[in-house]
């Protein structure tokens, strides 16, 4: 049970890592912009996600696939296929916002508590 | 015939210089910083160094307007002048509208011209503050600018409470202002030499097709190069008649392309080039990338160390050349270049 456990802790960190040190090195050597780096995470994601290679790569690496952009990405396809399978062609404008609401509101209310409690400092 | 212009006293040299005929005088120099500045290699030469870069203010703006009025109520007390002494007050920030300098010395009710130059506005306004001396439409005039790490992120990049990573390209905009007071007539208090602006050489926009703010070196090097090279025909003098040539934020980055790009006009000041990004931190172990950049750069370096190498007659000339980068975030937003431009302002030491 605990082997199992923290295998799982160690590949989500060490995917979801890798993924990161990826996304550094374009931060670095090239000039994307943040918002535009992030743009090409998501995108990746759901790509990958609709050529069926995210989802059994997420379920081997958890976490590690999940956390990252690219696993919204992923999100974001899914929810568009499957709303597009029971509603059919207003699912297209549906489904990836049933998909991403909880990540998305989670980030807003979230953010928000954390501007009550800290106030940005300069940086050193 | 009646439009010829008089020779006898034309003060204008070449095309874009004027040599004064009587040059003014810098009576005082004032320079208010914030921590990482104070850490720096000017530290012990600025005359206030605040830990609290927020100065007890909301927000970063407040405080930028705060170290303006700080640094001006800094230069009338040295020069021992009230504001009423103060003919004009010309000054300039990086935020849109002025809205530093507006709010910060509002309240000092000094007659004001506010100016955009970017980076290069502390050398527009002593160049301006000259003229208007030389021209004797002034007997006093202050030229003071700032510029804050956090409310120049703000605006030209990311909000601090973003949290985004520099690259290493980007320069650290510098927290402070730095000013001068301008006289017809010799300070009071004379400490060591007499500092006088003999002539000036007006910059005109260069644009090298540049897109990268976090690269503001390389769009500013050109106009830069472009400025010294006019300079030194306009005036008729080689790089040597300079103990030092102080470019205003071009880097470590810009630096090297100017000195490459000079080098293909065959002038060389790879001797006695200074730059105020390069050194108002210490590279090894403050850690700000490219250096530092902001209209407070050239200001606090000039008016904490380089006056005081002429004060104390380490170098008799300096050529002063603050460079600014005239983009908006909008022009940057739309795609747009970053047209640079640099005004060089020749300053000796008498006595």
């Amino acid at each position: 049970m605990w082997k199992g456990d923290s295998m799982e802790y160690l590949k989500a960190f060490l995917v979801g890592g890798a993924i990161c040190a990826l996304v550094q090195i374009l931060l670095d050597k090239t000039t994307l912009m943040p918002g535009r780096v992030m743009v090409i995470l998501v995108c990746t994601g759901a790509i990958l996600g609709a050529l069926g290679i995210y989802e059994p790569f997420a379920k081997w690496a958890g976490a590690g696939a999940g956390v990252p952009l690219t696993g919204f990405g992923n999100a974001l396809f899914k929810g568009v296929k499957e709303a597009i399978d029971k509603e059919g062609f207003i699912g297209i404008f549906k489904g990836g916002f049933t998909a991403s609401a909880v990540g998305v509101s989670a980030a807003l209310v979230f953010s928000y508590i954390a501007s009550w409690i800290f106030k940005p400092k300069m940086k050193s | 015939m009646s439009n010829v212009v008089n020779k006898e006293v034309s003060k204008m040299k070449g095309k874009q210089s004027i040599l004064f005929k009587n040059p003014p005088y810098i009576i005082a120099a004032s320079s208010v910083a914030g921590k990482k500045e104070g850490e720096g290699p000017f530290g012990h030469l600025i005359d206030t160094v605040h830990e609290d870069v927020l100065l007890g203010k909301d927000t970063w703006e407040e405080a930028e307007s705060e170290f303006m009025k700080e640094a001006v109520e800094k230069a009338l007390s040295k020069a021992e002048l009230k504001s009423e002494d103060i003919r004009y007050l010309l000054a300039g920030d990086l935020l849109g509208q002025l809205i530093a300098t507006s709010f910060g010395i509002a309240e000092l009710k000094i007659p004001f011209f506010g100016l955009f130059g970017a980076c290069s506005t502390i050398g527009e306004a002593m160049s301006l503050g000259a003229i208007l001396i030389d021209g004797n439409f002034a007997d006093k005039v202050i030229a003071v600018t700032s510029s804050h790490f956090a409310s120049a992120e703000k605006q030209f990049r990311f909000p601090l409470g973003y949290g985004n990573q520099r690259p290493y390209s980007a320069s650290w905009t510098v927290t402070g202002s730095g000013g001068v007071v301008l006289s017809n007539q010799k300070g009071k208090k004379i400490e060591g030499a007499t500092i006088r602006i003999r002539g000036i050489t007006v910059g005109k926009i260069v644009d090298y097709g540049i897109k990268d703010t976090m690269n503001m070196g390389a769009a500013m090097a050109p106009a830069a190069c472009d400025t010294i090279k006019v300079h030194l025909s306009d005036m008729g003098i080689e790089p040597t008649y300079y103990d030092k040539i102080i470019t205003g934020d071009l880097g470590y980055v810009g630096s090297d392309i100017l000195i490459d790009l000079l080098k293909e006009e065959n002038i060389d000041i790879s001797k006695n080039h200074m730059d105020c990004g390069k050194e108002i931190f210490d590279q090894e172990s403050q850690d700000t990338h490219a250096g530092g950049s902001g209209c407070a750069c050239a200001a606090i370096t000039f008016a904490s160390y380089v006056i005081k190498q002429l004060q104390d007659r380490k170098w008799k000339r300096v050529l002063l050349l603050p460079t600014g980068s005239l983009h908006s975030k909008v022009s940057y937003n739309e795609g747009n270049t970053m047209p640079g431009i640099a005004h060089g302002v020749v300053i000796e030491a008498e006595g």
